[in-house]
């Protein structure tokens, strides 16, 4: 890939436009970021993405600087970061310097809050839209055991409210055991 | 030295908020209200409302809008830097980790594990906020009057949109919001 000018400058418009669109927590820039660099530009593979979103949501601070940190370093190393997490950080920069001298008249417009309200649906929308190409992945392997943790990680972080980092930890964990304990059957059978 | 106070506080915020989003919102509140005297609680819920009204994370949306009310432009932009850069220094040597060693058994097994719960959280975090979207924030019930139908009706709509022609999601989002506006605008009048 050509590092020049025009890349970094693609990858800071890129993570830019996102950053100014990461209504409704961190999670929606995943699905915002798998459609720039798997989809659209092909920089990045399905499953590596998968694997940056775990790191990234298993790190201290917030989801969307650390997806754009490991964006940028894959892509470009050190310079690369610094690129992206500038992209990222200037969008709430901006915006909240700007709200911060006459916040009380924004807070309390009516016409930000409906539309707001219907960005809510949209967002809703685009992060069912990326479950359901990512499940589909998971459950084209037809093994049970990542099928298992799929649903085991929703129902212990929807139902039980359990901290995602301890779901991660043990997720990660259990993966490393399974992997190893069929290493040693395979080394059993075939003396 | 107000810049440094800042920065070393929202390094803190940066260092210590793990499992993002709302499990920062705690460690936020003890530096900004509780340790340094920056905003009052009320001040503070009104850093939380416009945050879920802008793009960003809470983090660095409170530490742009802290900065600013302390210490001008050059107080948001040192607050900024300090939230940022714990994460910078922990993710840049997992990404290192990541990309040297993934060849390795031991962590392509860790990552077999972390691939399918990744898809989980992401499907739980969707759930969350479909809930408020369809219910407006008040509690889950299902007598009809209840259900902001709107909401449902915009949702299978750019449901049906992104899986059938898979735009941009930006642009899904940006329409879902003027036709929100229309919809509920009309609602109200």
């Amino acid at each position: 890939m050509k590092k020049g000018l025009s890349f970094y400058w693609k990858l800071f418009s890129a993570t830019f436009s996102l950053s100014a669109f990461t209504f409704g927590g961190g999670y929606i820039i995943i699905p915002l970021m798998r459609k720039k660099f798997v989809e659209q530009y092909h920089w990045i593979e399905e499953e590596e993405m998968m694997d940056l979103t775990a790191i990234a949501q298993s790190s201290p601070g917030a989801m969307a600087v650390n997806a754009s940190i490991l964006v940028g370093y894959r892509l470009a190393g050190i310079p690369g970061t610094l690129v992206t997490v500038l992209g990222t950080i200037l969008p709430p920069l901006i915006i909240l310097s700007i709200i911060s001298i006459g916040y009380t008249a924004f807070r309390d417009s009516v016409a930000v809050s409906l539309v707001l309200r219907g960005m809510q649906a949209g967002v809703a929308a685009v992060i069912v839209d990326v479950v359901i190409t990512m499940a589909k992945t998971i459950c084209k392997g037809k093994r049970w055991i990542p099928i298992g943790i799929m649903i085991g990680a929703f129902f212990c972080a929807c139902v039980l409210k359990i901290n995602v980092v301890w779901i991660i930890l043990v997720c990660g964990a259990f993966g490393a055991l399974e992997v190893l304990w069929r290493g040693k059957k395979k080394k059993e059978e075939t003396p | 030295m107000i810049y440094l106070e800042l920065f070393w506080s929202f390094v803190q915020i940066g260092l210590f908020s793990i499992g993002g989003g709302y499990a920062a919102l705690p460690i936020i509140q003890r530096q900004v209200v509780e340790v340094h005297p920056w905003l009052t609680m009320t001040e503070f819920a009104d850093v939380l409302t416009i945050s879920q009204m802008t793009p960003g994370p809470i983090a660095i949306n409170s530490a742009s809008f802290v900065g600013i009310r302390i210490a001008g432009i050059g107080g948001a932009i040192v607050a900024t830097v300090g939230c940022v850069l714990p994460s910078l220094v922990i993710v840049l040597l997992l990404a290192f980790i990541y990309y040297r060693y993934r060849k390795l058994t031991v962590i392509q097994g860790i990552l077999d594990g972390l691939r399918p719960a990744v898809v989980g959280l992401i499907a739980s975090a969707g759930l969350s906020i479909l809930i408020l979207a369809f219910w407006n924030g008040n509690p889950v019930s299902f007598s009809l009057p209840d259900i902001d139908w709107i909401a449902v009706v915009l949702f299978a709509f750019c449901l049906f949109v992104l899986r059938k022609w898979k735009p941009n999601p930006i642009y899904v989002m940006a329409g879902a919001g003027i036709l929100g506006l229309g919809a509920y605008y009309c609602l109200l009048i």
